[in-house]
């Protein structure tokens, strides 16, 4: 039991427990930030000290501490700053719950960190939950209607979702006897399989573990909370959700089939194939459905059902490629990177922009590009980068996965996922075209706080580096994707 | 004799009878309710697999254990937040929770 093997993580635990305590006491909200802020920042000093312990397990191997949860430590430590700094001024909205709001936030990054590093499924079920019960309760943070019909949206679907996945990790459990992922492999390899068929109990699990994860990665058909709780919950939390609750799944989808799953080949095979047929269901569906959509923020949500798309594509290069090809899960990680800082930007933008036209709606939008400049910029790049153009992040992040795919003779993939590329364009640059084209309907100024520009500037400015100089990061990624069997 | 399957029909069917529940339950209560049968269900399956397949070995009625706690905190916060909906609208028919669609 060495428990400094936890140490960020036990540190955003005392740090959420001392905000909801602080705030008891002081009357300067203002300071609750600064805490958060100071805990996640001694959280990243923890995480970096870690870097010499870096490839053991750790508990019994419950808990892998490797480049894999190094990388994925850093990147939700990341994305949690910039959504409490992001949120400086919305905070204001939920009155005495401020406390609350910042350790929930908290709470919920220590469970998303530790579902990137378990390797155990009682484990992975655990820290799935410390994140979705958080996530619930955030999303109904504004307890008027829309903010609690999002809430139970969620909550219920997501109920079942982890029932559903439950049920496939029983079904592995009773296939194979073991709960460790490692020794799952081992099982399934000692069986001998030549064809999965030959085990349906273990097919009906993997299934069911592929629909239960498909719900925290918003992939179809399991995506149906996703825009009520994209327009119904709180802006902040929405950015946080929409991308940390995705890096989130995807890490643990990508430990877990990737060790427990991939051999024998025809294994691996299948869920490749599974994953393939879910990636084009995502990118069509999610943009089609995007296309009509006249609030942003739903708008936003029906995009990251594509992104998600985008991202399967990667999966499926995962399953079909050999096992000691890295492209695969290097590409995913390099992708979520972009997609985090590019869906984090526009949310952040969106906050700004709504806190003085008090709308969401796309056509109220028009010539922000005269009354916020800088604000539109940055929505713009993020867009741009969404879309996937040159010369952001996007471009880069898509042309990796894409590229990976082609290698490992996905080529009909891409072309699919290319063509649903073109068509996001379209929906995206409707939002470009009201910003910039369109008369305004007044020619107020719209302010936006210190905090907000700083947590812009970073995420825009994070989306253009990578996008122009993406080596750094791309190496960081594939030094990363270098998992080990424990 | 009572076997595996026995433990396994019975799981699969309170799972369906659960599912079934959640899609068609008029009262947000009753959703809840029916998801807990679908997390028993798992309870049931995971133990008998414990006690079929792996009888030295406790790992699998330690998950239900968890799987227990895990489900009496989801509880506690679809109540809170289905409270939260009752002062809002004053009804839990989840055919009336519709601000929110396209």
């Amino acid at each position: 039991m060495d428990f400094t093997l936890l140490t960020p993580e036990l540190t955003l635990l005392v740090t959420a427990i001392a905000v909801i305590l602080l705030d008891l006491f002081i009357s300067r909200k203002g300071f609750l930030t600064v805490v958060s802020l100071l805990g996640l920042a001694i959280a990243t000093v923890f995480t970096f000290g870690l870097r010499d312990d870096l490839s053991q397990a750790a508990f019994s191997k419950m808990l892998a501490v490797d480049n894999f949860a190094f990388f994925f430590k850093l990147l939700f430590i990341g994305i949690a700053a910039m959504v409490i700094i992001a949120s400086t001024d919305y905070v204001s909205k939920f009155k005495n719950f401020r406390g609350e709001y910042h350790a929930l936030i908290l709470i919920a990054t220590l469970g998303m960190m530790l579902m990137a590093a378990t390797t155990e499924l009682i484990t992975v079920y655990v820290s799935l939950e410390v994140a979705s019960i958080s996530l619930y309760a955030l999303s109904g943070f504004l307890k008027d209607g829309k903010s609690s019909e999002s809430a139970v949206k969620y909550m219920i679907l997501g109920a079942v979702s982890s029932a559903v996945l439950l049920y496939g990790m029983a079904l592995v459990f009773g296939v194979t006897g073991k709960t460790q992922i490692g020794e799952i492999a081992a099982s399934i390899q000692l069986s001998g399989y030549s064809n999965l068929l030959d085990n349906p109990a273990l097919i009906m699990g993997i299934v069911l573990l592929v629909a239960g994860f498909g719900f925290k990665i918003a992939a179809i058909p399991f995506q149906m909370w996703v825009p009520d709780v994209y327009e119904g919950a709180p802006t902040p939390v929405v950015g946080f959700l929409s991308v940390g609750s995705k890096a989130a799944g995807f890490a643990i989808i990508v430990r877990l089939f990737f060790t427990a799953f991939e051999f024998p080949e025809s294994l691996s095979l299948d869920w490749g194939a599974i994953y393939a047929v879910l990636a084009i269901a995502g990118m069509i569906i999610g943009n089609a459905s995007a296309i009509a959509q006249s609030n942003i923020k739903r708008l936003l949500g029906y995009s990251s059902i594509a992104q998600a798309g985008y991202l399967l594509v990667g999966l499926a290069t995962l399953g079909i490629a050999p096992a000691n090809e890295v492209i695969g899960r290097s590409s995913i990680l390099f992708f979520l990177i972009s997609y985090a800082l590019a869906n984090l930007g526009a949310f952040v933008a969106i906050i700004a922009i709504s806190n003085k036209i008090e709308s969401d709606e796309i056509k109220d939008y028009a010539g922000i590009g005269k009354r916020a400049p800088v604000l539109a910029l940055c929505l713009t790049v993020c867009l741009i980068s969404l879309i996937g153009m040159l010369p952001t992040a996007g471009f880069m992040a898509k042309f990796y996965i894409f590229n990976g795919a082609v290698q490992n003779g996905l080529l009909w993939l891409v072309i699919i996922a290319v063509l649903n590329s073109v068509i996001s364009a379209f929906y995206y640059l409707r939002v470009v075209k009201a910003m910039w084209f369109n008369e305004p309907a007044s020619l107020e100024k719209v302010p936006s706080s210190g905090a907000l520009r700083f947590s812009l500037l970073i995420t825009t400015l994070g989306v253009l580096f990578m996008g122009i100089v993406p080596n750094l990061l791309l190496t960081f990624a594939e030094w990363a994707a270098r998992i080990l069997r424990f | 004799m009572v076997g595996l399957q026995h433990y396994l029909i019975l799981s699969a069917a309170l799972f369906a009878i659960g599912m079934y529940g959640v899609f068609v339950k008029r009262n947000a209560i009753a959703i809840l309710l029916c998801v807990e049968l679908m997390l028993n269900a798992v309870n049931i399956a995971l133990a008998g697999f414990s006690r079929y397949v792996t009888p030295a070995a406790l790992t699998g009625q330690i998950f239900v254990i968890f799987i227990m706690i895990v489900a009496a905190a989801e509880a506690a916060i679809g109540l809170a937040i289905i409270i939260a909906i009752y002062r809002n609208r004053g009804s839990i028919d989840p055919d009336k929770i519709n601000l929110l669609k396209w």
